[in-house]
């Protein structure tokens, strides 16, 4: 118990401190809401959280989707993958149950793709979707031989990196300016990007739950 | 006044289920409230009129997350079976 008491006291004390940061915080702080917001016209998209990502922080965003390829090639260099032990005819609704929700899933995806640049949604959340689309496909143990494909698996895990630093090679020859949009164009860009990062990141997603590289014998 | 009683219940269960999460003598139902914390920190965020980071938190740090941490359960399981069951056998 002795052993415990420093620590007890660096967390007290760690609290207060952060008590005492957030309480010193100026109530209605000015932040960049309302410059953000007024740059909303010239961003491409009209949801504020969009711009944000892809066009006045594009540069964080295209480092985040590099970190999820990061944890996939994490993951593929430590182990090979394997299948769920059980088997489809050991889950007898399982089937019934993916012929509706993948359509479904595949669907929703796209439209959260879609309705990004006007309201909430986005590449993030529609490749979560894509991602839990393909997870249930693994759990069913259906589309096995799509895992031999390993170059076009490798393909679709880069496109959104490769499409993302693409766009932004492009768009500085056009305007000199990193991830600077020419005027007017802003929309297209982000779509762009996001169909890209869409498909790597439900690809990223997915994967990472089959737990390490595809194994060639299990083809 | 009905929505402040649920946000202060909302709170309180989110409370509850991060420190089940974590104390939960059963690891299976450690990972199903992590996975319910999860849904109702989206919840959450959906009451701080954060419509975007509700869905995020949902489909990946609920969804993705619980599946990815309940195949890991799975394999541990495996493979504590496996360690007990080569020991059995060992003569001693």
């Amino acid at each position: 118990m002795t052993s415990r008491m420093p620590i007890g006291v660096l967390s007290l004390a760690l609290l207060a401190a952060l008590g005492w940061a957030v309480l010193s915080l100026p109530l209605r702080p000015a932040g960049l809401t309302a410059a953000s917001l007024a740059k909303l016209p010239e961003s491409g998209v009209t949801n504020p959280v969009t711009a944000v990502l892809l066009n006045y922080r594009g540069y964080d965003t295209l480092l985040e989707i590099g970190v999820l390829l990061l944890a996939i090639v994490a993951v593929w260099s430590l182990r090979r993958g394997e299948w769920p032990a059980s088997h489809l005819h050991d889950r007898p609704l399982l089937m019934p149950l993916l012929r509706v929700v993948l359509p479904v899933l595949l669907l929703a995806a796209g439209y959260l793709l879609w309705i990004g640049a006007f309201a909430p949604g986005g590449a993030f959340q529609g490749g979560a979707l894509l991602g839990g689309a393909i997870v249930l496909v693994m759990l069913g143990g259906l589309a096995r031989r799509a895992l031999a494909f390993e170059r076009l698996l490798r393909a679709g895990l880069v496109l959104g990196v490769i499409v993302f630093a693409a766009v932004c090679a492009v768009t500085m020859l056009l305007t000199g300016g990193l991830l600077q949009f020419p005027a007017g164009t802003g929309g297209t860009w982000i779509m762009v990007i996001e169909s890209a990062a869409l498909v790597s990141i439900g690809l990223t997603l997915g994967l990472l739950y089959f737990g390490g590289r595809p194994n060639a014998h299990h083809a | 006044m009905i929505l402040q009683i649920f946000d202060g219940l909302l709170l309180l269960v989110i409370v509850v289920l991060a420190w089940r999460s974590l104390n939960d003598r059963d690891v299976f139902r450690a990972v199903i409230s992590f996975i319910a914390l999860g849904l109702l920190i989206a919840v959450a965020w959906v009451r701080l009129r954060a419509p975007d980071v509700a869905l995020a938190e949902a489909a990946v740090g609920s969804g993705l997350t619980g599946a990815l941490i309940l195949s890991a359960l799975v394999r541990m399981r495996r493979r504590e079976r496996a360690a007990t069951a080569t020991r059995g056998e060992a003569p001693t």
